[in-house]
C-alpha cells in the first residue's frame, strides 16, 4: 500500500493472550510514518493491546514488533527509542497524578525525558498556552474536567517532542466541545511537525474519517487497512460505520436502520419532577437550580460537558445524595433515601461498571432478582429470559470481569431491569462502547420505552444517541441551558446538527472565556532546532529518580489524612503502648485460706496484705470456694495455711504453706510465683532469726541482685526504647507498599513502563520521601521516649539516628518488596500487615530476647531488621552504648535495604504482561 | 422482616463467592490460622528459656563449681566462665542476661559460718526474662548453699517450705496460654481487615452506590458482610482449634467447646462491626490501612495477652475495657484453661455483644453520610 515515507513500525505475526483469552491473533501490518493512523474496531478487538505493544509498555509474547528501526522486544533498543515515543493510555487522565498540579505533572514528565529545568519551563508555558491550560497550571489534576485532563495528557505526551505519538481512545467520555478542541490541537501539531507519526484508536467513526490511514480490527485480527477511500472502494459503502460493518466477515448485510416508533403522548402523572434542585460541595455549586419534568414512557436525554453536574443530578434523583435546596419527586412521591418501596420501581445503572466481576453473568442476574424478592422459580425464569433478550446467551456462565465492555453494559442493563422497573436512570451507559454495541443497547432501550412504557432518563456524550431521545436537556456548569426535543434544539441555534448546536450553547454560556486562543497561540513544537540543544543534562538517572521523589512527596503532602496518620498515629499508639505494656506486678488479687488462725498465721499473711503489690480479697472458707474463685478469676492467688501452723512455727519445727496460683496466663503466673516466694522467704528468715539466740545465729548468704541499666527494673526502660522499632516498621512498610500498589491500581505505573526510567530509579525515587517520613517519625518517637516516658538516652544519639536511617530504609525496602508481589492496594495492605506483624511484634526482642526464642521463631527473628534496631535502640538508651558497641547491629541493618531493593528490582516488571 | 433476612442472606452468598475466588486472601487466612499460631505458640519457649548466663568464679571451690552446675538447658544456656574484668563489656554487648559473681574465699567463709555474699548482675533491659530469671537464680543458689551447709554441718536445721501449685496449667506450659492469645490476635486482625476491605472495595468499585439504590437498607448491606466474612473466619478458627491448637500443640481444653464457639462467634461479630465501622470512616484503601493499624495494634497488644491488664495504669484500664479483645482473651482463658461455664462468662459475652451492636449502629449512622461525601 501507499507508504511513501517508509514505516515507523512493522508488526508481524503478533499473537497476544491474557490467560485463555486471545487478544491478538497473528497480526501483521506496517504503520506508515508521518501519517495519522486510525485504529477502529469494537471493544475487545485488541486495539489497546496492540498500542501497548508498539509503545513498549506491554511485554511482547509471540511475533516481532519493529519500532523506529529496531525490535521493541529488545530492552536496549526500547530504552534508546522510548524518548522518541509518547504513549497516552486509555482512560481520562489515567497516567496523570491526580493529587499534584498541572504544572507539576508536566515538570514530572519533562524530567523523566531528560529536559533541563530551563527547557522544561519554556516547554510547559508553550504547551499549556497552546492548549488553554495556562490559567490552570496550579490546579490539582483531580479537579480538572475530563476534557482538560485529556488535553493535559496530550501535553505530557508531547513534552519531549516525540516522533511517534500513540493515543489510546483519547476522546472516550469527553464532551463534544472538548473533543473538537482536542482534535484541533492534533491537527495544528501535525501541521507544524509533518514528520511526526500519530497512531490513535477511537470508537468515533467521524474521528476515524480524519485519519490518513485506517486499520480495522475485530476479534484480535486485522480486517483491512488502507486509506479511508481505499476502504470505501473495497466495500462499496460510503459511511465509515457501514464500511466497518461490511468488513466484518460473516456479518449479514447492513442491519436495518433503526427507526424509533413515535411516542404516544401520555396522560398520566409525570414520572420525574425536579424543582430547583441545587447541590453544593463546600463553596462549589455542582448543580444549580435545575428543574425539569419527565413524562411516563419518555426517553429523556441528559447532555453536558464533563463535570457539569449530570451525575450529581442523577444521584439526587436516586436518593444517593440529598439536595442542598429544591426537591425532586419520582413516581409521584418525594425522593427519600429511606423509602425502599420507590426503589423497587426504579432501575439504576451507574457510570462505571458496578456489578460483581467475580460472579458469572447468571449469578449476577440471579442475585439481583433475589434481592428484589422474586421467588426462586421466578428469579430463574426472569434471569433466563433476560439473558436471551439482552443477548447474553453466549456469556451466561462467564465471569462478568472477563466480558468486553459492550457486553458488560448489556449485563448492567439486564440487571437494572430485572425487577421490571417503571423508571430507568442510566448514567453514561454507552461510554467507551463501540458503535455496534451501542446500537444494540439502544434497541433494547427503545423497546423498553415503546412497548413497555418504561420511562428512561439517560445521560450521554454521543450526539447520535441524543437524537434518538424524545427530549434532551443540555447542562453546563451546573445549570440547564435548554430542554426540548432534539430537532427544536438544533433549530433554536440554526445549526446543521446537534453537535453544533451543543457547542453553540456552551460557547454562549461560557461567554468570551472560551474564545479560542488560536491566533497568537504558541506553537506546540519545540521552537529551537534539535541540533542546538544536544546537551542532555548530566546525572540523568538521578534526575529521573528525583522526579519520582518529588512527585511522591507532593502527593503525600497533599494528603493530610495520610500524613496525620503517619505522624500523629504512631505517636498516639506509642503513648498507649508505653503506658499500657508493662509486666510490673500491681493489684495482684489474692485471698487467704487460713485453717490455723493464730497470731503466727496472721503475721505470715500480714507480709502479703502490707505489700502494695497484693490486693486482698475476703478470706476463703472452704476448698470448693477456693476453686470457684480462682476459676471465675476473682482471685489470682490463694494462700492456704495448714492447721497447727502457729504451733509448728513456735515450736521451731518444719512448717509448710501452700500457694495456689492461677496458671492460665503463664507469664503472669511465673511473676506471681516470684513475689510469693519472696514474701515467704522474708517471713521465714525473720522467724529463724527471732527463734535463734543471737550468739548462735545462723550464718546467712545474701544474694545481692543488681539490676543493671534499669535499677528499678521497670518495664518502661526496656519497652519504651523498643516501641519505635515496632511502630516504624509497621507504619512505613504499609505506607510504602500502598504507594506503589496504588500506581499499579490507578494506572500511573504506565509512566514507568513507557519512559526511560529504570527499575532502580523508580523504586528508590518512590522510597526517598518515606525515608524522610521515617526519620521525622524517629525524632518524634525518640523524643516521646525521652521526655514523656523519662527514659534517658545514655548512649550516642547520632549513632542511633544512623541506625534509624538504615532501619527506615529496611522497612520501606520491605514495603517495596511487598508491593512488587501484589497487584492491588488491598493485598498490599494485607500482605504488609499480616506478614510483618508476627516477626515485628513477637520475634524481635521486645517482649522476649531473640536469643531465647526457639527454632523457626528464632530464625525469623534473626532475619528481620526490627531485631537489630530494637537491640540498638535499647542499648543506646539504657546501656549508653556508642558507635563501637553498636557496630554489629549497624552492619546487620545495613544489609537489609540493599537486599530488599535487589529483590524488588528482580521482581518488578518493566513491561505490562 | 422476612424479606430483610432474605436480602442479608443473598448478599452474603455474594461475599462468599467473591472470597472463594480470591486465592491471596485464602492463603493469608491459612497462614494466619495455621503457621502463624503454631509459630507464636511454640517459638516463645518457656517464660525463662535459654537465658544466657555467665559466672565469674573467683573462689574456684567445690561449692562454687556446684553452683555453676545448677544451670542447664532448657531454662538456661550452659554457663560460661568469664573474668571479672570482662563483666561490663559483656553486659554492654548483651552477651549475657545474668552474670553471677562468687567472691574469693566463699566456700571457706561458708564453712566457717560467716555471712557471705554473692552478686547477681541482671541485664534489666531484657524485660520480664530479667526479673523472672533473677528470682529463679536466687532460689536455686540459696537452696544449693543451704544444702551444702547442711551436709557440712550434718545437723538438721529447721526447714520452711512453700508449696506452690499452679492451678489450671500445672507445668506452666507456655503454649497453652500463647495459643489462645494468638488465636484471638489473628481473629481480630483478619476479621477487621476482611470486612473493612470488603466494604471499601465496594466503594472503590462503585458497587456500593449500586446497592444503595436498590431496595436494601444499609443495615442489610452491613450485616451481610458481617455474617459472610465472619462465617469464613469462624470456620478457619474451628479448624485451627481442632488441628493446630488441640492437634499439633496438644493444648487441653478444660471447658465446653460449644461455649468456646459461642463466645468466638460473638467476638467475631463485634470485630466485624469494628471493621465495618472503620470501612465507613476511611475514604481510600491507604487510609483504611492506617486506621486499621491504629485499631488492631492496640487491640492485640493491650488485650492482656502480651502483658497483664492488671499491670496497666488504672486510667488505661478504663480505656482498654472498651476493647472487645480484652474481654475475649479473658473469657477464652477462662473457658480453655479454667474450664469456666456459662454462669461465669455470660457477663463478658454480653459486654462484647453490646459493643458489637454499638459499633454496627454507629457505622449505619455514618454510612450514607460517608457515601455522599465520596466524590
Amino acid at each position: 500500500m501507499a507508504a511513501q515515507a517508509g514505516q515507523i513500525a512493522r508488526i508481524s505475526g503478533v499473537t497476544h493472550a491474557y490467560g485463555k483469552v486471545l487478544a491478538l491473533d497473528n497480526v501483521s501490518f506496517d504503520l506508515p510514518s508521518g501519517r495519522m493512523t486510525g485504529l477502529i474496531g469494537p471493544d475487545g478487538a485488541g486495539k489497546s493491546t496492540l498500542l501497548g505493544l508498539i509503545a513498549g509498555a506491554r511485554k511482547l509474547q509471540i511475533g516481532t514488533v519493529q519500532v523506529l528501526d529496531g525490535s521493541i522486544a529488545n530492552a536496549r533498543h526500547r530504552r534508546a527509542v522510548c524518548t522518541r515515543i509518547a504513549y497516552m493510555p486509555q482512560g481520562l487522565g489515567k497516567n496523570l497524578y491526580q493529587e499534584i498540579s498541572v504544572a507539576e505533572n508536566l515538570a514530572f514528565f519533562g524530567t523523566l525525558f531528560g529536559l533541563t529545568a530551563g527547557e522544561r519551563e519554556t516547554r510547559i508555558r508553550q504547551l499549556a498556552g497552546a492548549t488553554g491550560l495556562l490559567p490552570f497550571l496550579d490546579r490539582p489534576v483531580g479537579k480538572l474536567s475530563g476534557g482538560m485532563k485529556q488535553k493535559l495528557g496530550l501535553c505530557c505526551a508531547l513534552i519531549h517532542d516525540p516522533d511517534l505519538l500513540i493515543l489510546d481512545e483519547p476522546t472516550t467520555g469527553v464532551d463534544p466541545l472538548s473533543r473538537r478542541q482536542f482534535w484541533t490541537l492534533i491537527a495544528d501539531l501535525r501541521r507544524e511537525r509533518p514528520a511526526m507519526s500519530v497512531v490513535v484508536s477511537t470508537a468515533y467513526m467521524d474521528e476515524a474519517s480524519h485519519c490518513d490511514w485506517l486499520v480495522a480490527m475485530d476479534h484480535g485480527k486485522i480486517l483491512a487497512f488502507g486509506t479511508a477511500d481505499e476502504l470505501r472502494e473495497a466495500t462499496g459503502e460510503q459511511d465509515l460505520e457501514s464500511v466497518f460493518v461490511a468488513l466484518q466477515p460473516g456479518q449479514k448485510s447492513k442491519q436495518e436502520r433503526f427507526v424509533i416508533p413515535p411516542r404516544k403522548p401520555s396522560a398520566e402523572e409525570p414520572v420525574i419532577v425536579a424543582k430547583g434542585l441545587t447541590r453544593r460541595f463546600g463553596n462549589f455549586t455542582a448543580v444549580d437550580r435545575v428543574s425539569f419534568t419527565i413524562e411516563k414512557g419518555e426517553i429523556f436525554g441528559f447532555l453536558g460537558s464533563n463535570g457539569c453536574g449530570k451525575t450529581t443530578t442523577m444521584k439526587m434523583l436516586t436518593g444517593l445524595l440529598a439536595p442542598s435546596e429544591g426537591q425532586a419527586e419520582v413516581c409521584g412521591s418525594p425522593v427519600d433515601a429511606k423509602d425502599l418501596s420507590i426503589r423497587r420501581r426504579v432501575g439504576f445503572m451507574t457510570q462505571s461498571f458496578s456489578l460483581y466481576g467475580e460472579l458469572t453473568v447468571r449469578q449476577n442476574l440471579l442475585l439481583h432478582a433475589r434481592l428484589f424478592h422474586l421467588s426462586k422459580a421466578n428469579a430463574a425464569d426472569r434471569s433466563e429470559k433476560l439473558i436471551k433478550e439482552v443477548g447474553l446467551t453466549d456469556y451466561a456462565d462467564a465471569d462478568a470481569n472477563s466480558l468486553p465492555l459492550g457486553v458488560r453494559q448489556r449485563l448492567s442493563l439486564a440487571v437494572a431491569i430485572v425487577h421490571d422497573p417503571e423508571l430507568l436512570i442510566l448514567d453514561e451507559p454507552t461510554s467507551g462502547v463501540d458503535p455496534q454495541a451501542r446500537d444494540e443497547f439502544w434497541r433494547l432501550l427503545v423497546d423498553l420505552s415503546r412497548s413497555r412504557n418504561v420511562t428512561i432518563f439517560v445521560s450521554t456524550h454521543f450526539m447520535n444517541e441524543a437524537m434518538r431521545c424524545d427530549r434532551i436537556s443540555l447542562m453546563h456548569a451546573g445549570r440547564v441551558l435548554v430542554c426540548d426535543a432534539p430537532d427544536n434544539v438544533i433549530a433554536s441555534k440554526n445549526g446543521a446538527d446537534l453537535e453544533e448546536a451543543f457547542i453553540a450553547y456552551i460557547e454562549e454560556a461560557e461567554g468570551s472565556r472560551s474564545a479560542p486562543a488560536a491566533q497568537e497561540a504558541p506553537s506546540l513544537v519545540r521552537q529551537e532546532a534539535r541540533a542546538t540543544s544536544p546537551a542532555r543534562p548530566r546525572f540523568l538517572p538521578l534526575r529521573r529518580l528525583f522526579a519520582y521523589t518529588q512527585c511522591e512527596m507532593l502527593s503525600l503532602m497533599r494528603d493530610p489524612v495520610r500524613l496525620a496518620f503517619a505522624f500523629l498515629g504512631s505517636f498516639i499508639i506509642m503513648l498507649i503502648f508505653g503506658f499500657g505494656l508493662s509486666n510490673d506486678v500491681t493489684n495482684l488479687t489474692y485471698a487467704a485460706f487460713d485453717h490455723d488462725n493464730t497470731p503466727e498465721s496472721r503475721a505470715y499473711l500480714g507480709g502479703f496484705s502490707s505489700s502494695h503489690y497484693f490486693t486482698e480479697r475476703s478470706p476463703i472458707q472452704n476448698v470448693q470456694a477456693m476453686e470457684d474463685r480462682l476459676k471465675s478469676n476473682e482471685i489470682e492467688l490463694a494462700i492456704e495455711i495448714p492447721p497447727n501452723f502457729g504451733r509448728m512455727v513456735k515450736r521451731g519445727s518444719d512448717w509448710q504453706v501452700s500457694a495456689w496460683i492461677d496458671g492460665a496466663n503463664t507469664t503472669r503466673a511465673a511473676t506471681i510465683e516470684g513475689y510469693v516466694q519472696q514474701a515467704h522467704d522474708l517471713f521465714s528468715e525473720q522467724r529463724s532469726r527471732e527463734a535463734s539466740t543471737p550468739s548462735t545465729s545462723d550464718p546467712t548468704t545474701t544474694l545481692q541482685v543488681r539490676y543493671r541499666y534499669n535499677p528499678t527494673a521497670e518495664s518502661i526502660y526496656s519497652i519504651g526504647p523498643s516501641l519505635p522499632a515496632m511502630l516504624m516498621m509497621m507504619f512505613l512498610a504499609i505506607l510504602m507498599a500502598v504507594s506503589v500498589a496504588r500506581e499499579k491500581e490507578i494506572g500511573t505505573i504506565t509512566n514507568f513502563y513507557a519512559t526511560p526510567t529504570t527499575r532502580l530509579e523508580f523504586l528508590i525515587g518512590k522510597q526517598v520521601p518515606y525515608l524522610g517520613v521515617g526519620m521525622i517519625n524517629f525524632v518524634i518517637l525518640t523524643a516521646t521516649v525521652l521526655f514523656l516516658f523519662g527514659v534517658p538516652l545514655k548512649g550516642n544519639g547520632m549513632v542511633l539516628a544512623l541506625g534509624a536511617l538504615l532501619y527506615t530504609a529496611a522497612a520501606t525496602g520491605y514495603g517495596l518488596f511487598i508491593s512488587t508481589l501484589t497487584k492491588s492496594q488491598v493485598t498490599a495492605v494485607f500482605a504488609g500487615a499480616v506478614l510483618s506483624m508476627l516477626p515485628t511484634m513477637q520475634f524481635s526482642g521486645m517482649m522476649q530476647p531473640v536469643s531465647t526464642l526457639e527454632g523457626g521463631a528464632r530464625l525469623m527473628g534473626r532475619l528481620w531488621p526490627t531485631t537489630y534496631y530494637t537491640h540498638m535502640s535499647v542499648g543506646a538508651f539504657t546501656k549508653g552504648l556508642g558507635l563501637g558497641d553498636m557496630m554489629t547491629d549497624l552492619l546487620a541493618l545495613a544489609l537489609f535495604p540493599p537486599a530488599f531493593l535487589m529483590l524488588s528490582v528482580m521482581l518488578l516488571k518493566k513491561q505490562e504482561k | 422482616m422476612l424479606s430483610s433476612f432474605s436480602n442479608i442472606f443473598w448478599l452474603g452468598t455474594k461475599e462468599l463467592r467473591a472470597l472463594a475466588k480470591d486465592l491471596t486472601m485464602i492463603l493469608f487466612i491459612i497462614w494466619s490460622f495455621g503457621f502463624s499460631i503454631y509459630m507464636q505458640s511454640t517459638g516463645a519457649g518457656e517464660t525463662v528459656n535459654n537465658a544466657a548466663i555467665g559466672i565469674v568464679d573467683e573462689d574456684q571451690s567445690q561449692l562454687s563449681r556446684s553452683i555453676a552446675g545448677l544451670f542447664y538447658p532448657p531454662y538456661f544456656q550452659t554457663v560460661k566462665t568469664i573474668s571479672a574484668a570482662d563483666i561490663d563489656r559483656a553486659m554492654d554487648e548483651g552477651l549475657y542476661t545474668f552474670i553471677i559473681v562468687i567472691p574469693p574465699g566463699f566456700e571457706k567463709d561458708t564453712r566457717k559460718g560467716r555471712d557471705t555474699e554473692i552478686q547477681v548482675n541482671v541485664d534489666a533491659t531484657a524485660s520480664q526474662q530479667a526479673s523472672l530469671g533473677a528470682g529463679y537464680i536466687q532460689n536455686m543458689v540459696t537452696n544449693e548453699i543451704d544444702r551444702y551447709r547442711k551436709d557440712f554441718e550434718a545437723t538438721t536445721g529447721r526447714s520452711s517450705d512453700l508449696a506452690i501449685r499452679r492451678a489450671f496449667n500445672p507445668d506452666g506450659t507456655q503454649s497453652w496460654f500463647k495459643s489462645i492469645v494468638s488465636l484471638g490476635d489473628e481473629l481480630s486482625m483478619l476479621v477487621i481487615i476482611l470486612t473493612g476491605a470488603a466494604l471499601l472495595r465496594e466503594r472503590e468499585h462503585g458497587t456500593i452506590e449500586h446497592l444503595l439504590v436498590m431496595p436494601l437498607t444499609a443495615f442489610e448491606i452491613a450485616l451481610a458482610k458481617v455474617w459472610a466474612n465472619g462465617l469464613v473466619i469462624i470456620v478457619a478458627f474451628a479448624c485451627s482449634l481442632l488441628l493446630v491448637v488441640e492437634g499439633a500443640l496438644d493444648v487441653p481444653i478444660a471447658g465446653s467447646r460449644g461455649l468456646l464457639m459461642l463466645g468466638t462467634t460473638i467476638y467475631v461479630f463485634a470485630a466485624a462491626a469494628i471493621g465495618i465501622f472503620l470501612g465507613t470512616l476511611a475514604r481510600t484503601m491507604a487510609q483504611f490501612a492506617l486506621l486499621m493499624m491504629m485499631v488492631v495494634m492496640p487491640m492485640m497488644m493491650l488485650s492482656g495477652g502480651m502483658s497483664p491488664v492488671a499491670s496497666q495504669p488504672q486510667w488505661l484500664q478504663y480505656v482498654t475495657w472498651f476493647l472487645p479483645s480484652r474481654h475475649y482473651v479473658s473469657f477464652m482463658q477462662a473457658i480453655v484453661s479454667r474450664g469456666a461455664d456459662f454462669t461465669i462468662v455470660w457477663k463478658e459475652f454480653a459486654t462484647v455483644l453490646i459493643m458489637g451492636i454499638t459499633f454496627l449502629a454507629a457505622s449505619l449512622l455514618l454510612f450514607r453520610r460517608s457515601i455522599a461525601t465520596t466524590q
